[in-house]
């Protein structure tokens, strides 16, 4: 394992300068320490995108837009970019007129945003011109043509009833080359979603996927709930990462408020956010183990997870932490009682949890199956803008914690644990190190006495005001992204989830690999698909 | 060998003893809310602060009409914080199950005071889930099912929408601690080896052939079990341009489970509840 610390980076130019360079013009729409604002003069991103790129290795994190055509007559494309060891983010907004709604594409160049940018156009007919594979990708074929996002486009529209096909496939040719469908409704208890899959023989030759299937308007859905009610929204963005979704978009929402969270509302949501992430990975651990017919450790990873879950109502009320996440703090603070527990659970699940890996380590017959399956390169991983688990376990050294604290995580030291191999068993060794770092991190906020305050009161959020909030979920970056409207509501609220990212990892992971080996390559990214879709 | 032989002896047996015993449930666990409406003087503040539109209020001038649907609650615990006098309290209750989805809707009718207070309780409608009647409910239910399908359930679940907070819990009945296949019950991966459909998340536009496609490749007889807010009602999702909603828009369902997710052992009630066997005397 590598594990890194904060690099030292090269001057990052300020967003005068850049400004200046590129006809811009800074802005600074919330007045928030956490992200600066450059808008520029037209649609086209490339020159600064490239400058940023090769000169300071700054990273795109996200791509979206936004319809302003009410309030200053064009779309926005917001850019938002961010420089290792430098924690503001910057966020570059481009305007689209709507009498020529086009804007260059960056897909060809940067594949990551490449369904980013056909999501723009599903979401608000903005053309990405240039793009290598303009379909659709949020809304199927069958769809009409309707761009839900667009503010003349009531929430509540009735469509007309599908027509024509779904998605038309790539056909692969070739002697003995044969196509599997497989899903939406798949044969275990996950999520609906297509995959097609090219096989000659046993190996995968080429994964097509088709998403989107659980998409809810959860981003339209934003614009028409006050803000106290989206937090429940947000906990239903992905079920698994509630907490952190909810984290993210209470986050969003108090630095547009200039709102300061009580240190002990930090600390509270820095051990919540580690127990989600550890109740997660064991669980994950366990099902990778299952689809190897391991089925001992996963039994053993479903009592510690249950363990956790247990811990989790405990300390919130429900299992998954729902409805502790609220604006200005969280919803109540803990007895001396709960911190008993809390610390005892920590204490005996560090020693079952070591049981367990112990035996995932010494089964041969186990590592055998993980190791070199489903390989992502660290090239590919980089290329394709992979966060998270399955990035740190292809070389990609991102983790929001550490390059842009928030909660406690600024004072509490801990490691990213990294990992160039980008095999299934890579994904389970960040795992199983990011549990021990995430147990340490419990400890830590422990020892920092959890005293005074949990939750200040919110007043009502001025219109207009925009911000971002990020957490590392335990997938990875989990983004929002707020505009405040009137009547304490949102006009826009833009969704990340790190599946977003990740999807097109499992395609180039799957290559090469024996289609039997899918189901466990796919449970090592276990990736969001209602994150995803939203 | 040795190590995993250990491990396992070292754990011991860990599953719960529920239905037999009641569950073990922490006093911090947010249940359903219990609404005592003859000492309830003012709704409106649950109402304004509920995220789903759970707690609904109808009103003219003189009186007014409060509506509480567990069917969309997520138990969040606001309509407590918002509430004086205790009138609305935070149980553990999670046995919410029925067949009847009109039992999970309770409402009751106030004259007002000219604060638009609550004056006097004129009617209350109390659904029959509140206070769970499990000997009839569970017999009511498909006593000619249990005796086709004998002590054994094979379901297929099929995720309609949901936000995969359901799936989380759907999943954990196979664990070692809920272990559902000690009453028989076991996932299986085709509708066509199944007898019942656990249906969750509210019915996406994309997800409505899927879910009928997967329903018709059932054999009959067939059990349609739906499950959580989203589920039953559409939840916070409600219906828009993307979402159809509930899933007895779609199917006829026979078993509601209400919960934001419902715990593992409210899952193991309710679909018990739908073959029958929550029958008291027989466990």
């Amino acid at each position: 394992m590598s594990t890194s610390n904060k690099p030292t980076a090269p001057q990052f130019p300020s967003i005068e300068e850049l400004a200046q360079r590129f006809g811009g013009q800074p802005e600074s729409p919330s007045g928030s320490a956490h992200e600066g604002y450059l808008r520029l003069p037209d649609a086209d991103i490339r020159p600064l995108e490239q400058y940023l790129r090769s000169e300071f290795g700054a990273r795109l994190v996200t791509v979206f837009a936004e319809d302003r055509l009410a309030a200053e007559g064009v779309f926005f494309n917001y850019y938002v970019f961010e420089r290792h060891g430098y924690a503001p983010y910057l966020i570059v907004r481009a305007p689209i007129p709507g009498d020529d709604p086009r804007f260059p594409s960056l897909a060809a160049e940067l594949p990551a945003v490449n369904w980013q940018e056909r999501e723009i156009h599903d979401w608000f007919g903005l053309t990405a011109v240039g793009h290598p594979n303009p379909r659709r990708v949020a809304l199927h074929d069958n769809w009409p043509d309707v761009h839900p996002l667009r503010k003349e486009f009531p929430l509540e529209t009735q469509l007309p009833a599908f027509e024509g096909e779904r998605h038309i496939y790539r056909p692969t040719m070739g002697e003995g080359v044969l196509q599997i469908p497989v899903g939406p409704v798949h044969a275990g208890i996950i999520e609906p979603g297509h995959f097609n899959f090219s096989v000659a023989g046993e190996p995968i030759l080429y994964l097509q996927l088709r998403l989107f299937y659980t998409h809810k308007g959860t981003e339209k859905l934003f614009e028409s709930l006050p803000l106290a009610k989206a937090v429940f929204l947000a906990e239903s963005i992905s079920g698994d990462s509630a907490f952190s979704h909810a984290t993210a978009f209470c986050q969003a929402v108090e630095r547009a408020g200039n709102i300061a969270v009580p240190a002990r509302a930090l600390l509270m949501r820095t051990i919540l956010l580690e127990l989600e992430r550890i109740a997660n990975h064991v669980g994950d651990i366990g099902a990778i183990c299952n689809d190897v017919a391991f089925v001992v450790a996963n039994a053993h990873a479903g009592r510690l997870r249950e363990m956790l879950l247990g811990v989790c109502e405990e300390l919130t009320g429900n299992r998954f932490m729902r409805g502790m996440a609220c604006i200005g703090g969280v919803r109540r603070g803990w007895s001396a009682a709960q911190h008993v527990i809390l610390r005892g659970a920590v204490w005996e699940f560090r020693r079952d949890f070591d049981d367990l890996t112990h035996l995932i380590r010494g089964s041969d017959s186990t590592r055998d199956r993980f190791e070199r399956t489903g390989v992502l390169k660290p090239s590919i991983a980089r290329n394709l803008g992979i966060v998270g688990v399955a990035g740190r376990a292809s070389g990609v050294d991102l983790d929001v914690r550490r390059d842009h604290p928030y909660a406690a995580y600024g004072g509490i030291p801990f490691r990213v644990p990294v990992y160039e191999g980008g095999d299934v068993w890579d994904r389970m060794r960040v795992r199983i190190d990011e549990v021990h770092e995430s147990l340490g991190l419990i400890d830590g906020a422990l020892a920092s006495g959890l005293e005074g305050e949990f939750r200040v009161p919110v007043p009502p959020i001025p219109p207009g005001r925009c911000a971002m909030g990020v957490v590392e979920g335990w997938r990875g970056e989990i983004l929002h992204w707020i505009r405040t409207g009137t009547g304490n509501r949102l006009e826009r609220c833009r969704i990340k989830d790190p599946s977003l990212n990740n999807w097109p990892a499992l395609v180039e992971a799957v290559q090469g690999n024996i289609i039997a080996d899918f189901p466990v390559i796919n449970k090592s990214f276990n990736l969001s698909y209602s994150g995803t879709d939203r | 060998m040795f190590n995993i032989l250990q491990k396992t002896f070292r754990a011991g047996i860990v599953t719960t003893a529920y239905p037999t015993q009641a569950a073990k449930i922490s006093e911090q666990s947010r249940g359903c809310p219990r609404f005592n409406f003859e000492r309830w003087h003012d709704a409106r503040p649950a109402a304004d602060v509920c995220p789903t539109g759970a707690i609904a209020i109808e009103e003219d001038n003189s009186s007014r009409r409060v509506t509480v649907d567990y069917g969309l609650c997520i138990f969040c615990g606001l309509c407590a914080e918002a509430t004086l006098e205790g009138a609305v309290e935070i149980t553990q209750q999670f046995e919410l199950a029925t067949a009847d989805r009109r039992s999970l809707v309770l409402s009751g009718e106030y004259s007002l005071n000219a604060d638009g207070t609550h004056r006097e309780l004129l009617a209350t409608h109390i659904g029959s889930s509140v206070e769970p009647d499990l000997e009839s409910t569970g017999l009511l239910l498909h006593q000619s099912v249990q005796k086709l399908l004998g002590r054994s359930l094979a379901i297929r679940e099929v995720d309609a929408g949901s936000c995969n907070g359901c799936e989380q819990e759907i999943i954990a009945l196979s664990n070692p601690v809920y272990d559902a296949e000690r009453f028989g019950i076991h996932f299986v991966a085709s509708p066509r080896h199944a007898d019942m459909l656990l249906v969750t998340g509210p019915v996406t536009r994309n997800m409505e052939v899927p879910l009928l496609k997967t329903y018709q490749a059932m054999p009959a007889p067939k059990l349609v079990v739906a499950v959580g807010a989203c589920g039953i009602s559409g939840g916070i999702f409600g219906e828009n341009y993307a979402v159809i909603g509930a899933v007895d828009k779609v199917l006829p369902v026979d078993v509601y489970v209400p919960g934001c997710p419902p715990r593992p052992q409210a899952l193991l009630h309710g679909i018990l509840l739908a073959i029958g066997r929550l029958n008291r005397k027989e466990r």
